[in-house]
């Protein structure tokens, strides 16, 4: 921003309806309109309702992290680890089926899993005040090589019938449980964020911690709260894709926290903190879901997708400063 | 006294202290030509280690560094296959100018777009390895498509040390040069300690990072080659992970993360002691899936660390301040 534009002050603030028709939402869902209507017209088995229902399951794992994420990064911390969190809490669950655990067991595990991760690193960033990308970026290799120390080449199988509902359950029709599981955390996290003293209290740290702690928020404790919720979601996120893919393997999930910083990203949320909302992040995992599943059927590898995503990641961020440069020239 | 109480020198002493719990059940650990061999196998995390030096010195970070390293590999490797007689000298300088070029990408992002480098880094982390995927289509290229020059380099033997350790010994000295007695090098410190006071200066903050990503993007490249010929082998997953690894031998080494302070001799002990972890887990007995864990926990041990000491010099200057008021 230069100082000119910072030094401008409008006569009127624009209208509520022309701040809709600018916003980054607006425009994240027209774009997911296009791909939409691009995808139906590239293969004539994308317009079934099964095979949509089966898109879904691309981006609702990564969503429900991607909510506790945006609150993170709002907040001005990020979390790497999420992926070797998945790891952890499913190799532990693995861990408690060979002792033969049953389902709410297995369930309590991973949330307890997920969790107690979320707390670790929130607490060295909360207590020892260490920079979170650091601390995520070393906890990130201690999750997942506890899961390899335990589990090496191996892999953990044999999961209950009764558990792979998670992963693989309708609750009627072709709504999974997966998506009905996403949209009530969309409207939680919705409320948590946009409706609650605790989401006005987010986005202030964010914006300027040293003077939200003049505001009196205690900063530390509810940067731990983000980061616990956080770990949590890592542990509901392992719970589904175990139960989805009813094994485990210590490599599970690798790689996915970039694709969750991307949805967030890409949902408008500021890296650096301070602004975003649930309703980008649901768009931009609509997004996500649609662009992975219209190049899957299109046979395109998984790893030319990932050069898309990581596209996608710099072009989003990329794009609005391009425009900026480009205007105030 | 002073130097007893540096980082470099704590470190020194934990990796001496390493080797005498190993040397105690294995001795034959530490006899000079097995040392001389864990050095060898550690040149690569030393060359990457120096690049993300100079990057995290300016307030950025680079996690393309593996990938850098394995398309540059691949490149290399393909190149050679497809013309066998093309001499080694040109190969390696294309390595060099592709990885920088790939550096120079990361930079300019995080120059003229002001993008933050982790996400910058993340993003052409997975865009450069999905490249490799596609211009090999996902095949190897194995030992016997490779010419014997293009392989005999980095194992070739000078005065009793393979070329490879050579090539790490000059490139600490260069880069020591580089960082202590040019300009350059100095503001590669400056920009990190103070940004604002860098500007006034006269330092151009962008620039400087660029040209630490640009150093950082020609090492991997460098490493690309020379990790390609070693092992005999190209594939789209070599060194997958290397980079969290290569962050690590810097924390370690005592590169604060926030920027501007740590020393060349403190990275290269920060590979080294990695590197001899890495070698000693299966001298030990130990299963070598514990070295993602411990290179983890050794992550977050050291930042601790960091965090520690240079808070507790920040006191000081209030207090004095207070005083002197």
């Amino acid at each position: 921003m230069s100082l000119a534009e910072r030094a401008t002050i409008p006569d009127r603030l624009n209208s509520r309806l022309q701040r809709a028709a600018t916003s980054w939402e607006l425009l994240l869902f027209l774009v997911a309109v296009a791909i939409f209507i691009a995808n139906s017209f590239a293969s004539p088995y994308f317009l079934n309702a099964w095979n949509l229902s089966d898109a879904t399951f691309n981006f609702t794992e990564k969503a429900l992290i991607a909510f506790a994420m945006a609150l993170l990064i709002i907040s001005g911390e990020i979390d790497l680890s999420v992926a070797s969190i998945i790891a952890l809490a499913s190799t532990a669950m693995g861990a408690a089926v060979q002792l033969g655990a049953g389902t709410p067991v297995l369930v309590f595990v991973g949330l307890a899993t997920g969790l107690a991760c979320g707390a670790f690193n929130g607490a060295l960033v909360t207590r020892l005040g260490l920079p979170s990308i650091v601390v995520t970026i070393g906890t990130m290799s201690l999750f997942r090589g506890i899961s390899y120390i335990v589990l090496g080449d191996g892999a953990y199988r044999g999961y209950p019938a009764s558990f792979s509902y998670f992963g693989q359950g309708y609750v009627f029709w072709v709504v999974s449980f997966e998506l009905v599981l996403f949209a009530l955390f969309a409207l939680t996290y919705y409320v948590v964020l946009h409706r609650t003293n605790f989401g006005r209290a987010i986005f202030a740290i964010g914006n300027n911690p040293t003077a939200a702690l003049f505001s009196g928020l205690r900063v530390r404790r509810i940067k731990f709260v983000l980061f616990l919720l956080t770990g949590l979601m890592s542990g509901i996120a392992a719970i589904c894709l175990t139960a989805r893919l009813g094994s485990t393997r210590p490599s599970i999930g690798f790689g996915w926290e970039l694709e969750v910083v991307t949805m967030v990203v890409l949902g408008g949320v500021n890296i650096l903190g301070g602004s975003g909302s649930i309703p980008g992040v649901v768009i931009a995992a609509f997004v996500m879901g649609l662009v992975t599943f219209g190049l899957g059927l299109l046979n395109v590898p998984g790893i030319v997708m990932s050069i898309f995503i990581g596209l996608l990641l710099i072009g989003v961020i990329a794009l609005p400063r391009l425009w900026t440069i480009a205007r105030t020239r | 006294m002073a130097f007893l109480k540096s980082r470099e020198a704590i470190l020194a002493g934990a990796i001496l202290l390493l080797l005498a719990l190993i040397a105690w059940r294995f001795p034959g650990f530490v006899a000079p030509d097995n040392l001389a061999r864990v050095f060898n196998d550690t040149s690569p995390l030393i060359l990457l280690a120096l690049g993300q030096m100079a990057v995290i010195l300016t307030r950025c970070i680079d996690l393309s560094v593996a990938a850098n390293l394995a398309l540059t590999g691949m490149v290399c490797a393909m190149v050679n296959a497809a013309a066998p007689g093309l001499p080694v000298p040109v190969i390696i300088a294309m390595a060099l100018a592709l990885g920088a070029l790939m550096g120079a990408v990361n930079g300019l992002l995080v120059w003229t777009l002001a993008i933050p480098p982790i996400v910058v880094t993340l993003g052409t982390m997975t865009i450069y390895r999905g490249i490799i995927f596609v211009i090999s289509d996902g095949q190897w290229v194995n030992s016997h498509e490779m010419s014997d020059a293009f392989k005999a380099l980095p194992r070739a033997e000078l005065l009793g040390l393979p070329v490879l350790s050579w090539i790490a010994l000059v490139v600490v000295a260069l880069f020591a040069l580089l960082i202590v007695r040019t300009p350059l090098g100095r503001a590669f410190y400056a920009v990190g300690g103070n940004p604002g006071a860098a500007v006034y200066a006269g330092l151009n903050v962008g620039r400087t990072q660029f040209w630490a990503f640009t150093l950082s993007g020609t090492l991997a490249g460098l490493t690309g080659y020379l990790w390609v010929s070693r092992y005999a082998v190209a594939y789209v997953d070599i060194a997958s992970g290397f980079e969290l690894e290569v962050v690590a031998a810097c924390v370690i080494g005592g590169i604060s993360i926030a920027g501007g302070a740590g020393t060349v001799t403190g990275v290269v002990l920060g590979a080294l002691f990695l590197g001899i972890i890495k070698n000693a887990l299966p001298v030990v007995n130990v299963s070598p899936f514990y070295q993602l864990a411990i290179s983890g926990g050794a992550i977050i041990i050291a930042v601790a660390f960091n965090a520690r000491a240079s808070r507790s010099r920040g006191r000081v200057i209030l207090k004095s301040a207070e005083h002197a008021s």
